[in-house]
């Protein structure tokens, strides 16, 4: 839903990144609790990099599982699909997240040659 | 085939299907040593923050906000949860109180902004279309360009109604002290846990409709179940924009949300005002 957004965003990095080098793969890290949809992402960029230096270049996504730290007894739980943030060890409440809310592009993967455009 | 590279840990695997397991929690692999085993061109380290761009523009409405000493709550919900009937009641009560100022996010249209124009309260309204059928949420740029419509020195408390929406407005910050949900009880006992990321984001949900409770099922403690699940901490309140039930209770909070220190950090979670 709000993939096309984040493209406009993930294409002004890029595009600073690359300084007009062609790239051929976009590396982006999506925790869990990001809500992003990687297969509509990956479309939304096709839409958003259509007739512009990006063309051609392609998103890969690396998914990250969301867990949590008990405060209490320092147990690491996965949250799991039906997120609950209650600890898998003695079930307290009072956690924090440890992996899941990461989205950042990792890297670039260029094509090794100067885009024409 | 995959594209072969080594980590300074000396792994050494493809990037191809199945990459996204392998890599779960490796925090070693922005700092893995790439060079010399691409099979194709070059790789260019990165590592930005995607919503960076939206972050720091949502600091700089908050230190706007904090320099006109005006409070601000981001209150969202799915459509029809009942948001602008209950700011309706709200302004009505608050009003002569304090003064309170509306962003009013709408895709299209000023419907909701013309609900709430006869209450008093000055009324920002951004529409969010943009040619690809209107955004499905706030972002700090969007709530930047509404500042200057407001007289900010002149407010104790700005309200922003975000888009209707369970999902993407729960993503951007955009220079609130807090957020709040709007939930009917319309809604299903299950949505806490279908959509976590909004309930844990609130500081207080505001369960709506309550009048409809008699002729609905709706399993309360089920509901609140869930969501403690997600978000242990946030604070409840049981209202009917309709009938005004639980609405002073409601008032009360941005009452003292407009007069007390402002929270610090981030804008979610943990009970606030104190």
């Amino acid at each position: 839903m709000h993939e096309l957004s984040i493209c406009g965003s993930i294409a002004d990095i890029v595009t600073r990144r690359a300084a007009g080098r062609a790239v051929k793969v976009i590396n982006v890290r999506v925790g869990q609790l990001r809500q992003v949809v990687p297969d509509t992402l990956v479309y939304c960029w096709e839409l958003v990099s259509a007739d512009t230096p990006l063309a051609g270049s392609r998103i890969s996504i690396e998914a990250v599982p969301a867990r949590i730290r008990c405060r209490s007894c320092d147990q690491v739980t996965d949250v799991g699909a039906i997120p609950v943030f209650a600890c898998g060890g003695c079930g307290g409440f009072d956690a924090e997240v440890v992996s899941g809310e990461e989205f950042l592009i990792t890297s670039l993967e260029l094509a090794g040659e100067v885009a024409s455009s | 085939m995959g594209r072969f590279h080594r980590h300074d840990d000396g792994t050494v695997h493809a990037h191809d299907a199945g990459h996204e397991q392998e890599h779960a929690g490796d925090r070693a692999h922005a700092a893995g040593d790439h060079s010399g085993y691409a099979t194709g061109g070059e790789r260019v380290e990165v590592l930005e923050r995607i919503f960076a761009e939206n972050d720091k523009t949502a600091a700089a409405n908050r230190a706007e906000f904090a320099a006109a000493g005006v409070r601000v709550v981001n209150l969202m919900s799915s459509p029809g949860a009942g948001k602008t009937t209950l700011l309706g009641e709200t302004l009505a009560r608050l009003a002569g109180q304090v003064r309170v100022g509306i962003i009013e996010g709408d895709i299209e249209t000023s419907l909701d902004a013309d609900r709430l124009a006869g209450f008093g309260a000055e009324v920002a309204l951004i529409n969010t279309g943009n040619g690809f059928g209107g955004e499905c949420h706030l972002d700090a740029p969007m709530v930047r360009s509404a500042l200057p419509r407001l007289p900010l020195g002149d407010l104790d408390l700005v309200l922003i109604e975000n888009v209707g929406n369970l999902v993407c407005p729960a993503e951007f910050d955009v220079g609130e002290d807090a957020r709040a949900m709007v939930y009917a009880i319309t809604e299903g006992e299950e949505k806490p846990l279908k959509y976590p990321v909004m309930f844990r984001s609130c500081r207080l949900v505001v369960v709506n409709k309550v009048d409809l409770l008699p002729y609905l099922g709706f399993d309360m403690d089920g509901f609140l179940g869930n969501l403690r699940k997600v978000n242990p901490v946030a604070e409840v309140m049981l209202v009917s924009a309709r009938t005004g039930e639980g609405v002073d209770a409601w008032c009360d909070w941005l009452r003292a949300v407009a007069v007390s220190p402002r929270p610090g950090g981030l804008p979610s979670r943990g009970a606030w005002p104190a």
